[in-house]
């Protein structure tokens, strides 16, 4: 047999394969099942509203703040780890560590329910606040470790040229070396963004009062209340939310990755 | 007068390797001093010893008289007096011509900030580039840098340069924009440390040269005499190769 002719051969044999899977899965699942279960019309009809104005409302809000949070949480700690100070570079890769090398799950349960009571700490927004800040943390652990390799990633002689022109080690980091780093670090950092919009539904965890509930939280409510109750639709909608959002940033990433490797 | 410039029994060690094996080195004010010698002979080392850019293993080195050895001096303060140019330019990717000017001058001298600009206008009117303030590094060619790069050092209006190699990373036909500004320069009596490998330009401006070998100085003078009369059999043997 000729080369192509086999090669011909395979590609049919493939295709074959493919479609006899795609014709088992139309006949041989319970249609109606799947679409009651995931696609119920009156949840999708009524189930919007709550999911966005509440849910992907707070979701955004959320991830700002662990975002926000965690890049001066960040900054502080790659600093310290960058310190000629042993103790303070010590301390930093001892939190970096410990809270990178720990499920987020139970970083949050513990700042929710464990902290607030040892530490007579009443946080704020009560104990869905505290669980916040847990997302702080861990989210200030992995930011550091992006930020220090984009400093170290700024050329030597940057800071050299600042420092032989008489800026003082502080002004060169903060003027020279800092927003050099931050450039190179788009990025990641968006992608560090990207994991907190969907770590914040690691809060649904924990009680929240109903206005203040997250994406993940106010579709799960939904499984037990509501117009599509008994159903997962509320998980469905709710997916479909977190991919319109998250979608375009991964892109984004995409995209300005794309353009730094040219920029080079 | 005070020397610019002196160097006391210099030794530099990058862990067990000696790089300077105890330099004496003078610049004297309004004196250009070129540094000569093969890759690896402690050339560049000398120089950034000289503002601490490397610290020395021992000995003693004065800036206009004072020690930058002794962990008492502000060597910021002593940095903003001594213009650095390097092989590489270092200009300042995130900022305009003209912020790469002015920077220093506001954050280290205080200056206002319409002082900065009108000072780090006539630099780059000086060294020809007046048009380009509101350009960004990656868009000048390396030699529209470095002369960039000394406007810069000279916006802070140093007492003496130093160049490490000003005109090695440049094409050919770019160097003799650079050379041309630093032949002003030293007209207008400015001191200068230059490590180069320009004999040419070493020959016709500079006061004195110094030629390094393995960590010492291994000869020193007119620049015209060793140039053409060198006394030591490594100098002639690196001499035959360049020239």
């Amino acid at each position: 047999m000729k080369r192509s002719t086999k090669r011909q051969l395979r590609h049919t044999g493939l295709y074959v394969v493919l479609i006899a899977a795609l014709l088992a899965l139309l006949f041989g699942l319970d249609w109606k099942a799947v679409q009651e279960t995931f696609f119920n019309s009156d949840g999708f009809k009524h189930n919007w509203h709550d999911l966005i104005l509440t849910g992907a409302k707070n979701t955004a809000i959320y991830t700002v703040i662990a975002f926000v949070g965690g890049l001066a949480l960040a900054i502080v700690l790659a600093l310290m780890k960058l310190s000629e100070v042993g103790p303070y570079r010590w301390l930093a890769t001892a939190y970096i560590e410990f809270f990178r090398g720990l499920p987020a799950l139970i970083t949050i349960l513990m700042m929710g329910f464990g902290v607030p009571i040892a530490f007579h700490w009443h946080p704020p927004g009560g104990t869905a606040g505290a669980g916040l800040i847990g997302l702080v943390l861990v989210a200030g652990a992995y930011m550091a470790e992006t930020l220090r390799a984009g400093i170290q990633a700024v050329p030597k002689g940057q800071a050299e040229a600042s420092r032989s022109l008489g800026m003082s080690p502080a002004k060169t980091m903060g003027w020279i070396v800092l927003p050099q780093a931050f450039r190179i670090i788009i990025p990641p950092l968006t992608n560090e963004f990207v994991l907190l919009i969907k770590d914040t539904s690691l809060l649904s965890i924990i009680g929240a009062t109903v206005g203040s509930r997250e994406l993940t939280n106010v579709a799960r409510d939904m499984l037990t209340s509501g117009p599509s109750a008994g159903t997962s639709t509320s998980l469905v909608m709710a997916g479909l939310l977190y991919l319109v959002i998250t979608l375009p940033l991964t892109q984004l990433v995409a995209w300005l990755e794309r353009r730094q490797r040219r920029a080079r | 007068m005070t020397p610019a410039i002196y160097v006391e029994n210099l030794h530099k060690y990058y862990g067990d390797n000696e790089v300077l094996k105890g330099i004496d080195f003078r610049v004297d004010q309004g004196q250009v001093v070129c540094v000569i010698g093969p890759s690896g002979s402690g050339k560049s080392t000398l120089l950034r010893c000289v503002n601490r850019l490397e610290d020395p293993t021992s000995g003693r080195i004065l800036v206009e008289g004072i020690d930058i050895t002794d962990p008492e001096t502000d060597l910021d303060a002593v940095r903003s007096r001594i213009g650095m140019v390097f092989q590489q330019f270092n200009l300042f990717p995130h900022m305009s011509v003209l912020q790469n000017l002015c920077i220093a001058q506001q954050k280290v001298k205080k200056r206002p900030k319409e002082q900065a600009i009108d000072v780090a206008r006539a630099n780059l009117a000086k060294v020809g580039l007046a048009d380009r303030e509101s350009a960004y590094p990656a868009h000048l060619s390396g030699g529209q840098q470095q002369r960039v790069a000394i406007a810069r050092a000279l916006s802070m209006d140093p007492d003496m340069m130093l160049f490490d190699e000003p005109t090695s990373a440049l094409d050919p036909e770019l160097v003799g924009d650079v050379l041309a500004i630093m032949r002003d320069l030293a007209a207008d009596g400015m001191t200068m440390m230059v490590v180069t490998h320009e004999m040419g330009f070493a020959r016709e401006v500079g006061d004195k040269l110094v030629f390094m070998d393995g960590g010492v100085i291994v000869e020193e003078g007119d620049p015209r005499i060793v140039l053409a009369d060198p006394h030591h059999e490594r100098t002639k043997a690196f001499l035959s190769k360049v020239l």
